[in-house]
């Protein structure tokens, strides 16, 4: 198999959570689309580390993960308080920074 | 004889005084500390503030008379004194030294200003007795005479500019001193405006003699006048008649001087007939050294004497206004001083033996013509007046002894003065002789009508008056004034029956001016003989009183000014248009001018700085409704930037 097969698909992940972000409403699929993008990034660092032979994508990729889980940590707290408040998970309701 | 010869027999020498000239600063200081103590003492000084200022200007004249008779004392030849006071200006190039020059000229104007100043401050303390404000109008009084002889005795153009704004803001606030009159604020206004307009010229000339010479001192401008080429001299004796024409009244910029009689009457006799209104022609005979290197300077001056004095003498013979009669006699006797002292060493003495007597006689009349109104519940209509002669003789007499002397009756003071300008027109040569002589010798007829007039419609006929009542509904009681305004009078007319006798006898006036003007000459080349000319000039006035004595002296007065009348007569009561003139010619494009540039201002300028702003404000409230709050359309622009920035990277990598 060769190695671009890998990077298509990251791009295509890349893609999806991309799209995900920005047509979905509810504040977890958002979230769960951006993990979706960090993991793509994921995917391709560590392809360019397997395809130029060298560990500097890997330790890239271990990185990106230690910042998504300290990410997941205050974005899910966010996102709780968030709809403890106002009974709603929707990025849309909450506008009020604006204009 | 040649232009140079002449300048160098002018410039004379310049000697450091001493002694009585060496503390002459004290001639100035009295009335500067008369006006301090009198407009900063406030209503303490109400009780005494009119004793103080006539002491002041008593003191400086007994200083003045001390100074005289120090002078006479020396040589000829070291009668011009300069006394440097202090550095004023010294800013690198610019050094103005504050002095004075003590010279015959100067003296003869300090006696004048101090000794008619002092008469009419001690008439005032009469005339102003029912003014709450007299202590104000003293100082004012004084702040005008020390002024004026700032003006005089400066030792350089700078000092004399000093004296000349401090004379234009004295008379500014004593013309405009009835604040509740409207009028006689539009006439402050209108002196202030019109003096301005020459005072440009005045400015001019100063910097043109700093910029060439470096220095504007009397004694370095007179004495590098040959570093200057002659269109530069022409130009300065131009803009220096710029400024005596605002001062003195003279055509074209004459029409303040008649409104300026809205002032009280002391105001109208010593600033706006006696001093002030000649330091014009005090001006043109203190160049006399730059008017001396330009024969066409010297020809403008004549003309615009010459056509001044008929303008003066024309409308005087129009109004029924007796201070306006006299204001015009005014503007015309100072055309003739200028007349004279444009004849250049032919005229210049004789400009100032006019300017001297005329400041008696008509410091004279105008007292008198105060003392009238002052008898008259303020009324000036010479209309509503008539057979006042039995009911205030002494003021009929010293009026009339005034009349007699500006009509130039001899042995008055005027016919010495007149006559011998008329003479000097006469003496230039080819077509000038006949025209300005003429013009001169015709006007001297038509001041003899216009003063006849006015001393009929006065003095005898109907008492008009007692059928008429005042406009504040009071009936007239016409009585004589009381001593401390007569006696003035009587000695400013016994000055007008003695100083032209005494100025002109053994050319003793002349002889006495010339280290300042230059020995007097007598022209070569008279187009009439010189011995006819006192003839017809008396045979000229007499015509006129006759002519007035049938038109207005022998029938009834009517109490209403008649109308319509021919269009002479209009013209003449309406300034022969001057007025009329100037607000077509000036006035009116100045307001056309100042809308357009406040339409350029309002529309163009502000519009471009309001459009500006207006444009920002509307972009950037339009801008800001890209803020939606919607993370979601925060999250398409950045991965929009994000691709932006992907093509451009590939672009120029690929590109």
């Amino acid at each position: 198999m060769t190695p671009t097969v890998y990077l298509l698909l990251s791009a295509l992940l890349f893609t999806i959570g991309a799209v995900g972000v920005l047509v979905r409403r509810n504040a977890i699929v958002v979230f769960m689309c951006i993990e979706l993008m960090l993991n793509a990034v994921n995917l391709t660092l560590v392809t360019f580390a397997r395809i130029n032979g060298s560990l500097d994508g890997q330790v890239m990729a271990f990185f990106v993960m230690v910042v998504a889980a300290a990410e997941v940590v205050v974005g899910l707290a966010i996102i709780m308080s968030i709809f403890r408040t106002r009974r709603s998970a929707s990025v849309d309701d909450s506008n009020l920074l604006k204009y | 004889m040649t232009a140079t010869h002449l300048a160098a027999q002018q410039v004379a020498e310049v000697t450091e005084a001493t002694g009585v000239a060496g503390s002459a600063w004290l001639l100035i200081l009295f009335p500067v500390i008369g006006a301090a103590v009198l407009l900063l003492g406030g209503k303490a000084t109400d009780a005494w503030g009119h004793l103080l200022g006539c002491l002041t200007i008593v003191a400086s004249f007994v200083y003045g008379v001390m100074l005289f008779f120090s002078s006479t004392g020396l040589p000829e030849d070291q009668r011009v004194q300069n006394l440097k006071l202090f550095d004023w200006i010294p800013v690198s190039q610019l050094q103005v030294e504050f002095g004075l020059r003590i010279d015959p000229l100067s003296i003869s104007f300090v006696l004048l200003i101090t000794g008619v100043g002092a008469l009419i401050h001690i008439y005032s303390i009469g005339y102003m007795a029912d003014d709450p404000d007299r202590r104000r109008f003293f100082g004012y009084f004084n702040l005008f005479v020390a002024a004026m002889l700032i003006l005089v005795l400066g030792n350089g153009f700078v000092t004399l500019y000093l004296g000349w704004e401090g004379v234009g803001l004295a008379s500014y606030l004593l013309i405009g001193w009835y604040t509740n009159r409207p009028s006689a604020a539009t006439a402050a206004k209108k002196a202030f405006l019109m003096n301005r307009v020459g005072d440009v010229g005045l400015a001019i000339a100063i910097f043109i003699m700093f910029s060439e010479l470096g220095t504007t001192q009397y004694t370095e401008v007179f004495g590098n006048l040959d570093q200057l080429s002659p269109a530069t001299v022409t130009a300065l004796t131009l803009l220096l008649l710029l400024g005596a024409c605002g001062k003195s009244g003279q055509f074209p910029l004459q029409a303040w001087l008649p409104d300026a009689m809205e002032g009280p009457t002391p105001v109208s006799a010593l600033i706006h007939a006696a001093t002030m209104v000649t330091a014009g022609v005090y001006l043109v005979a203190r160049s006399n050294p730059i008017y001396m290197e330009s024969a066409d300077g010297r020809l403008v001056v004549v003309i615009i004497g010459a056509v001044t004095l008929l303008i003066g003498a024309i409308i005087g013979c129009a109004y029924d206004d007796i201070k306006k009669v006299l204001a015009y006699s005014t503007v015309s006797q100072i055309g003739y001083m200028m007349l004279a002292v444009g004849l250049g060493p032919f005229g210049f003495a004789l400009g100032i033996m006019h300017l001297l007597t005329h400041g008696f006689f008509k410091a004279g009349l105008f007292l008198g013509a105060g003392s009238v109104m002052h008898a008259m519940n303020d009324e000036v209509d010479m209309r509503k007046y008539g057979g006042l002669a039995r009911i205030m003789p002494v003021t009929f007499v010293t009026f009339g002894f005034g009349y007699l002397a500006l009509i130039g009756i001899p042995p008055f003071s005027g016919f010495f003065s007149k006559d011998a300008i008329i003479e000097a027109a006469f003496g230039e040569p080819g077509w000038r002789g006949w025209v300005f002589g003429g013009a001169a010798l015709l006007a001297a007829g038509l001041t003899a009508f216009y003063m006849t007039r006015l001393m009929f419609m006065t003095f005898f006929g109907k008492q008009r008056w007692k059928e008429l009542k005042s406009e504040d509904g009071r009936d007239f009681h016409p009585h004589e004034s009381s001593s401390v305004m007569t006696v003035p009078m009587i000695v400013l007319a016994i000055g007008s029956i003695g100083a032209g006798w005494f100025f002109a006898g053994g050319d003793r006036l002349a002889d006495w001016l010339a280290p300042s003007l230059g020995s007097l000459e007598e022209s070569e080349t008279f187009v009439i003989d010189p011995a006819l000319i006192p003839w017809l000039t008396v045979g000229l006035s007499l015509v006129g009183v006759l002519i007035a004595w049938l038109a207005v002296g022998r029938r009834d007065v009517p109490e209403v000014a008649p109308d319509p009348v021919s269009f002479p007569v209009r013209a003449a009561r309406k300034d022969l248009y001057g007025n009329a003139l100037n607000e077509a010619l000036v006035a009116r494009p100045g307001t056309w001018l100042a809308r357009a540039l406040v339409y350029v201002d309002n529309k163009g300028v502000d519009g471009i700085v309001n459009g500006i702003a207006a444009a920002l404000g509307g972009s950037s409230g339009r801008l800001r409704r890209l803020q939606t709050g919607f993370v979601r359309s925060y999250a398409a622009t950045m991965l929009g930037g994000s691709i932006l920035v992907l093509i451009a990277f590939l672009a120029v990598r690929y590109a």
